[in-house]
C-alpha cells in the first residue's frame, strides 16, 4: 500500500510538470485557435538561452529577465509574422504552420547557441523528503509549488485584468468582441508574451530534471495527453489533466506494464485519453460547441 | 473540415463530361507522365535516382494520397498514417512468411485490407469525437500499434531487434530484387492505387465523403450515412497508408522495424497534404515532391555552394531553418495547398487557346 | 496575380538551376592518382546532435593528422566530405546512395553508418553494392557471424558482450564469478529494440551464473522515471545494469539519487558512457560507472600528436575544445584507428593506393590490431586490441569500466574480457536463422584467402 501512495504521489507530482507544459498551449488556443506544436521548440529555445547567458556569466536573476525578453520578443515575432498571414485559415494548416515553425526555432537556437548539453542548476537539493512512509521529491515539491503559483497568477491575471476579461471575450465570441473594441492584435501578442513566459518557467524546470539538451522538445508528447483529457481551453483543466495523466501513467508502469512486458508509457495516457474523450468529447473542461446546421 | 481545395482537385484531376477535346487535353500531361515514368525513367534513371529519390517519393505519395482520402476529402483528421503504415508492412511481411504460396500483388493487397481493417477500428471513436479532439484516437493508435510491433516478437517472427526483413521479391518468376524492378513495383502499386482513388473520389462513396466533410451535422440531417461513410473513409485511407507501408519495408528499405513508421511518418504525410493540397489527388503527388525532395535539394545546394566555408554543423540547420520558413511561406501564400497554385497557373496559360 | 506568377517563375528556374548544379556535384571529375575517399555520414542536427559532434572531431582529427604527420596510410592521403542523416534512415539511405560511388575516382572502401536503423536499412545494399559496413558497439549482433554477414562489421564490443562484460565486471567486485550466484542484478533498458538486444544474452548470463535477472523498461525518450525508480526501491537489487539512450541515462542517473539507490552501483551501458549522459545529472551522478572501449581522457600519446598536428595548427574540427579527450571524442579516434588499419592492411595485399570495399573487406577480415601496433599508434589503454576474422566479425570482445568523479572520467578497471565462447552458439543460432530466411549460403572458412 505504502509502496502504491508513493508511486501514486510520484506521478501526480510528474503531472504537475507535463501541465506546466499543456499550460503555455491553452493560453495560445484560447485566445487565438492555435495549437501551438511550437510550444516545445520554446521550451528548449527559453532553457537554451538561459544556460548560455549563465555560461556566459550572468546571474541568475539577469539571465532570467534576459532570456524572458527573448522569449517575449520571439512571441510577438511570431504572433506578427507567421500567425497574424495565416488569420481565418483552418485550424490544421495553423498547426502545420507551427510545426514549421519548429524547425525554424531550434535550428536558429542551435546555430546560435551549439547542440551541447548543458547541466542547469536551480540550487534546489535534490534529497528525498520522507512523509511518514512515503518518500517524495523535494525537487517535485518546489517544481510543483511552482507551477501551483504559476497557476494561480495567470488565473488572476485572466479574471481580474481587463486583458483576462477581452481575452475571455475573444474566445467565446471573436466577432462580438471585435465590435465593442477589443483590439484582437494587441491581445493576441500579451498572450504569445505570456506563452513565452511560460515556455521560461517549464524550460527551466524541465531542464534542471534531465538537462539542456534538443530532448526537451520531447516534453510536448507528455503534454498532448493532459491538453486531451483537460480540454485545450481551461488552465484548471490543463492541471487536472496533469494529474491525471501523471498519475495514471506512474501505475500503469508499474501495475499494467509487467502483465503486457514492456514499458506503456509511450501510448497509455492517449488511449486513457480516448476514453475520456468518449465521454466528453471535448474535454473535462472544454466547452462543447453547439452545432448549428 | 472546411471544403479547400476541392475545386482545384475537380479542375485539375476529374474530367467533365461536357466536351471530349477538353477532357483528352487533360489526359494528356497525365499519359505523357506516366509514359516518362514507366519508360523514360527506367532507361535514363540510376541506382540514386531509384533507390534515393522515386521510390521514396512515389510511396509517400501514396501515404499522403491514403491520408488525403480520409483527410482531405472526408475531413477527418488523423495524424495515425504512421501505424496503418506499419500495420500494412508488417502484415504483407506476416503474409509472404506464412503463406508463402500467395503471390507478391495478393499479399500487398491483403496487408493493405488489413491496414484498412485496423483503420477502421481506430476510426470508430470519430463516431462520437469531432474535429481537432479526433487527432487524439489517431494518435493513441499511432503509439499503441508502434509499441506493439515493437514489443510482440511474434509479428517479425522472433527476429532480431524486432525489424523485419524483405523476403525475396519475386513475382511470376522475375526477381524485384534490383532498384529498377523495386521502382517498377513502386510505380505500378501507385498508379493502379491511384486510378482507383481517383474514381472512388468522384463516385458515390465520394460524394458522401465531402458532403461528411463539409457538413457532418447537416449531412446526417439530410439522410447522408455518415457513420458508414466515415469508416468507409477510414478502410480506403488506411488500406492505401498499408500498402504504402509494405512498399516503404520492401521495396525501399529492406530491412525496417517499428520507428520507421514513428510520429515523424505521420508529421510527414500531414504535411505532404497540406502543401500539396487537400481534397486533391494530384496534391498528394506535389506535396511529396516538396516534402521527400526538397530537403535533398537543399542539401545539394547548400554542399554545392558553401561546402567546407561553413561549419557543416551549422549548415544543416540552416537547412532545417530554410525548409520550415518555406513551410510557413508556402502555408501563407498559398493555403490552399500547391495543387491550386498549379491548376491556376494550368488555367492561365491555357486560356489564351480558348480565345 | 501576375506577380505571383513572375515569382512563381523565377522560383521554378532557380529551382532547375538547383537541380542542375546537384547534378553537376555528383559527376566525377578526373581521377587523382593516390587519394583515399572516406564518406562521412554525419547527424550534427536534430535529438543525437550533442554525442555526434565530437565524434567527427574525432574522426576528421585522427584522418588530418595521418594526413599532415603520417603523409597518410603509406602515401595514400585521405579525404573526406559529410552528408547529414539526422540519425534517420531515409536521409541515410539517400546518403549512402550519393556517396556510394566513389568520389573523384577512389572507390569508397568502408561505410560508416553511425546510426542503428541506418545501418539496419543498408545491410542488404551494402552486401550487394560490396562495401563493408562497419558498426563500432552497435549493429546486428548475429552479424558477428561474417560467414553469413559478408560486409557487416559489429566490431569491438556487440551488445552481447557489452552485456557480459557488465556481468564480468560486477564478478570482479564481489570478488569472483561464483559469487553472482543469488545476487539481484536489475537491467533498466530503453524499451526499443536497441535496449531489449541484450535480453537474450542476459538469461543465459543468469542461467549460467546464477543471479537473479530483473529487466525493466523505460519507454523512450525516458524523460520520467519516477515509476521506475520507485519499483526498483521496492526489489532492491544490488546491482543496477542502464542501458540508456540520450536523454535516459541523466534522467536514470538523477532519479536514482532522488530515489537513494547508490548511484556508484549503477554500471551504464556503452551508449551511456559519455560526458554528455552524466554532465546533465549534476553532482549527484559523482560516483557512476560506465563501460566503455575508448575511455576517456587527453593524455594518451596519439593526443600529443593530435595536439601538436591538428589542434595546434587550427586545423581541428573541434569546435568546443573543451571536448577534446572526452569519451565521444575518444570513440571517433577509435573508430579512425581501425578504419585506417583495416585500409592499411588491405594495402598489404593490394597495393598502396586507393583501395574499393570488396579489399577493404579483405583487409577487415585479416585486421590484427595488437598490442605493440597500438603502442606504435600511441592508443594503449584506449584503443582495444581487435583481431578479426572471416567468421568472427566482432574480433575484441573487451571493454573497460570508468567511473564519474563529479566532473570528468576516470578509468577504473583494466580490460574486461566478455564470455564470448558462451554467448557465440546463440549469435550462430540467430545468423543461421537469418540465413535461412534469406536464403543465403554462409560462406566457409576456406574463402579468406581470396
Amino acid at each position: 500500500m505504502d509502496f502504491f501512495l508513493e508511486t501514486l504521489v510520484g506521478g501526480l507530482l510528474a503531472g504537475v510538470m507535463y501541465a506546466l507544459v499543456a499550460i503555455g498551449f491553452v493560453l495560445i488556443y484560447k485566445a487565438s485557435g492555435v495549437f501551438n506544436f511550437a510550444q516545445g521548440s520554446m521550451v528548449l529555445c527559453a532553457a537554451l538561452t538561459f544556460v548560455t547567458l549563465r555560461d556566459k556569466g550572468l546571474d541568475f536573476w539577469s539571465a532570467g529577465l534576459v532570456t524572458l525578453v527573448v522569449m517575449v520578443a520571439l512571441g510577438v515575432a511570431i504572433e506578427r509574422v507567421v500567425l497574424r498571414p495565416l488569420v481565418n485559415q483552418p485550424q490544421i494548416t495553423l498547426f502545420m504552420a507551427t510545426l514549421g515553425l519548429s524547425f525554424v526555432i531550434e535550428g536558429v537556437a542551435q546555430i546560435l547557441m551549439g547542440a551541447s548539453v548543458h547541466e542547469l542548476d536551480l540550487g534546489v537539493v535534490d534529497v528525498p523528503v520522507e512523509v511518514g512512509p512515503i518518500q517524495i521529491s523535494q525537487f517535485d515539491l518546489v517544481a510543483a509549488g511552482v507551477a501551483g503559483a504559476l497557476v494561480i497568477g495567470l488565473s488572476i491575471f485572466f479574471s481580474a485584468t481587463r486583458i483576462g476579461v477581452s481575452l475571455r471575450a475573444i474566445a467565446d465570441d471573436p466577432q462580438a468582441a471585435l465590435s465593442i473594441g477589443i483590439r484582437l492584435q494587441t491581445l493576441w501578442r500579451i498572450v504569445w508574451g505570456v506563452a513565452g513566459f511560460v515556455a521560461l518557467v517549464a524550460g527551466l524546470l524541465w531542464g534542471a530534471r534531465q538537462g539542456v539538451q534538443f530532448s526537451l522538445t520531447f516534453v510536448v508528447l507528455k503534454a498532448l495527453p493532459v491538453l486531451l483529457i483537460g480540454g485545450f481551453t481551461s488552465i484548471a483543466g490543463a492541471i487536472v489533466g496533469g494529474l491525471i495523466v501523471g498519475a495514471a501513467d506512474s501505475l500503469a508502469e508499474i501495475y499494467i506494464g509487467p502483465l503486457l512486458g514492456g514499458s506503456v508509457s509511450t501510448w497509455f495516457a492517449y488511449v486513457l485519453a480516448v476514453v475520456f474523450l468518449l465521454i466528453r468529447p471535448a474535454g473535462l473542461f472544454g466547452e462543447r460547441a453547439i452545432e448549428r446546421v | 473540415m472546411s471544403s479547400i481545395g476541392s475545386d482545384a482537385a475537380s479542375d485539375f484531376i476529374a474530367a467533365t463530361p461536357d466536351a471530349l477535346w477538353p477532357r483528352v487535353r487533360r489526359a494528356l500531361p497525365i499519359a505523357a507522365l506516366l509514359a516518362a515514368a514507366f519508360v523514360g525513367a527506367p532507361a535514363v534513371g540510376d541506382d540514386y535516382w531509384f533507390n534515393a529519390i522515386l521510390i521514396p517519393f512515389l510511396i509517400m505519395a501514396l501515404a499522403g494520397l491514403g491520408l488525403n482520402l480520409l483527410m482531405g476529402y472526408a475531413g477527418q483528421a488523423s495524424l495515425g498514417t504512421g501505424a496503418f503504415m506499419a500495420t500494412g508492412a508488417y502484415a504483407t511481411y506476416n503474409l509472404m512468411l506464412r503463406l508463402p504460396e500467395l503471390p507478391l500483388p495478393a499479399s500487398l493487397a491483403l496487408g493493405g485490407v488489413i491496414a484498412g481493417a485496423v483503420a477502421v477500428v481506430v476510426g470508430l471513436p470519430s463516431l462520437r469525437i469531432k474535429g481537432f479532439y479526433l487527432i487524439a484516437t489517431t494518435l493513441a493508435a499511432q503509439f499503441l500499434l508502434e509499441w506493439t510491433f515493437n514489443q510482440y516478437g511474434w509479428f517479425s517472427n522472433y527476429s532480431t531487434s524486432s525489424s523485419i526483413s524483405a523476403p525475396r521479391l519475386v513475382f511470376l518468376g522475375y526477381d524485384l530484387s534490383s532498384p529498377v524492378a523495386r521502382y517498377l513495383l513502386t510505380l505500378t502499386t501507385a498508379t493502379v492505387v491511384t486510378l482507383v482513388a481517383a474514381r472512388l473520389v468522384r463516385s458515390q462513396t465520394g460524394r458522401i465523403w465531402t458532403a461528411i466533410r463539409d457538413m457532418d451535422t447537416a449531412a446526417a440531417v439530410i439522410g447522408v450515412p455518415v457513420a458508414r461513410g466515415k469508416l468507409t473513409a477510414f478502410f480506403a485511407g488506411g488500406f492505401i497508408c498499408g500498402v504504402a507501408g509494405a512498399l516503404w519495408a520492401f521495396a525501399y528499405l529492406g530491412t525496417v522495424d517499428a520507428r520507421s513508421f514513428d510520429l515523424d511518418r505521420s508529421f510527414q504525410a500531414m504535411f505532404i497534404i497540406i502543401i500539396g493540397g487537400m481534397g486533391s489527388i494530384a496534391g498528394s503527388f506535389i506535396g511529396a515532391a516538396f516534402v521527400v525532395l526538397l530537403p535533398i535539394l537543399l542539401s545539394r545546394v547548400a554542399g554545392a555552394a558553401f561546402g567546407g566555408a561553413v561549419d557543416a554543423g551549422q549548415l544543416e540547420n540552416l537547412q532545417n531553418v530554410v525548409f520550415g520558413a518555406l513551410i510557413i511561406v508556402f502555408l501563407i501564400k498559398e493555403p490552399q495547398g500547391l495543387a491550386a497554385l498549379l491548376a491556376r497557373l494550368g488555367r492561365r496559360l491555357s486560356s489564351p487557346s480558348r480565345r | 496575380m501576375s506577380s505571383r506568377i513572375g515569382r512563381l517563375r523565377r522560383a521554378a528556374i532557380l529551382a532547375v538551376v538547383g537541380l542542375g548544379l546537384g547534378a553537376g556535384l555528383s559527376s566525377a571529375e578526373e581521377p587523382p592518382v593516390q587519394k583515399q575517399y572516406i564518406p562521412l555520414l554525419t547527424y550534427r542536427v536534430g535529438a543525437y546532435a550533442s554525442s555526434g559532434i565530437p565524434i567527427w572531431a574525432g574522426i576528421i582529427d585522427y584522418f588530418t593528422y595521418l594526413n599532415e604527420a603520417e603523409g597518410g596510410i603509406n602515401g595514400v592521403k585521405l579525404f573526406w566530405d559529410e552528408c547529414e542523416t539526422e540519425w534517420g534512415v531515409e536521409k541515410g539511405v539517400e546518403c549512402y546512395e550519393r556517396v556510394k560511388g566513389g568520389k573523384d575516382g577512389s572507390p569508397v572502401p568502408i561505410l560508416w553508418p553511425h546510426s542503428d536503423p541506418i545501418g539496419k536499412a543498408l545491410t542488404e545494399k551494402a552486401a550487394a553494392d560490396k562495401i563493408p559496413l562497419v558498426t563500432l558497439n552497435y549493429g546486428r549482433t548475429e552479424a558477428v557471424d561474417g560467414r553469413v554477414f559478408p560486409y557487416s562489421f559489429p566490431v569491438v564490443l556487440s551488445f552481447y558482450s557489452e552485456a557480459s562484460t557488465a556481468i564480468n565486471f560486477i564478478a570482479q567486485k564481489v570478488g569472483g564469478k561464483d559469487k553472482l550466484k543469488g545476487l539481484k542484478i536489475a537491467t533498466v533498458y530503453h524499451d526499443s529494440p536497441y535496449g531489449k538486444e541484450t535480453q537474450p544474452a542476459l538469461d543465459l548470463l543468469a542461467k549460467t551464473y546464477g543471479f537473479e535477472n530483473i529487466q525493466i523498461p523505460v519507454a523512450h525518450p525516458g524523460n520520467d522515471q519516477s515509476a521506475q525508480w520507485g519499483r526498483i526501491r521496492q526489489l532492491k537489487p544490488d546491482w543496477v545494469f542502464l542501458r540508456g539512450w540520450g536523454v535516459m541515462t541523466p534522467v536514470a542517473v538523477k532519479t536514482a539519487a532522488k530515489t537513494g539507490f547508490p548511484v556508484d552501483h549503477i554500471i551504464g551501458g556503452i551508449w551511456s558512457s559519455s560526458e554528455e549522459d552524466v554532465r546533465p545529472a549534476g553532482a549527484v551522478g559523482k560516483g557512476y560507472l560506465a563501460i566503455t572501449t575508448y575511455p576517456a581522457g587527453a593524455d594518451f600519446p596519439i593526443h600529443d600528436k593530435i595536439r601538436r598536428f591538428v589542434i595546434d595548427t587550427g586545423k581541428s574540427n573541434l569546435q568546443d575544445k573543451k571536448s577534446f579527450g572526452s569519451v565521444y571524442y575518444n570513440s571517433g579516434i577509435v573508430d579512425a584507428i581501425i578504419l585506417t588499419e583495416a585500409i592499411r592492411t588491405a594495402q598489404g595485399k593490394f597495393g598502396h593506393r586507393a583501395i574499393n570495399g570488396e579489399e577493404a573487406r579483405w583487409g577487415l577480415e585479416h585486421l590484427d590490431i595488437t598490442d605493440q601496433r597500438i603502442d606504435e599508434i600511441g592508443a594503449t589503454g584506449l584503443q582495444p586490441t581487435l583481431e578479426l576474422s572471416l567468421s568472427d566479425h566482432e574480433g575484441g570482445g573487451i571493454a573497460r569500466v570508468i567511473q564519474w568523479d563529479g566532473a570528468k572520467w576516470s578509468t577504473v578497471s583494466d580490460w574486461i574480457q566478455a564470455d564470448r565462447d558462451l554467448l557465440r552458439p546463440l549469435i550462430l543460432e540467430r545468423a543461421a536463422a537469418y540465413a535461412r530466411e534469406k536464403g543465403i549460403t554462409p560462406r566457409s572458412d576456406a574463402d579468406s584467402t581470396n
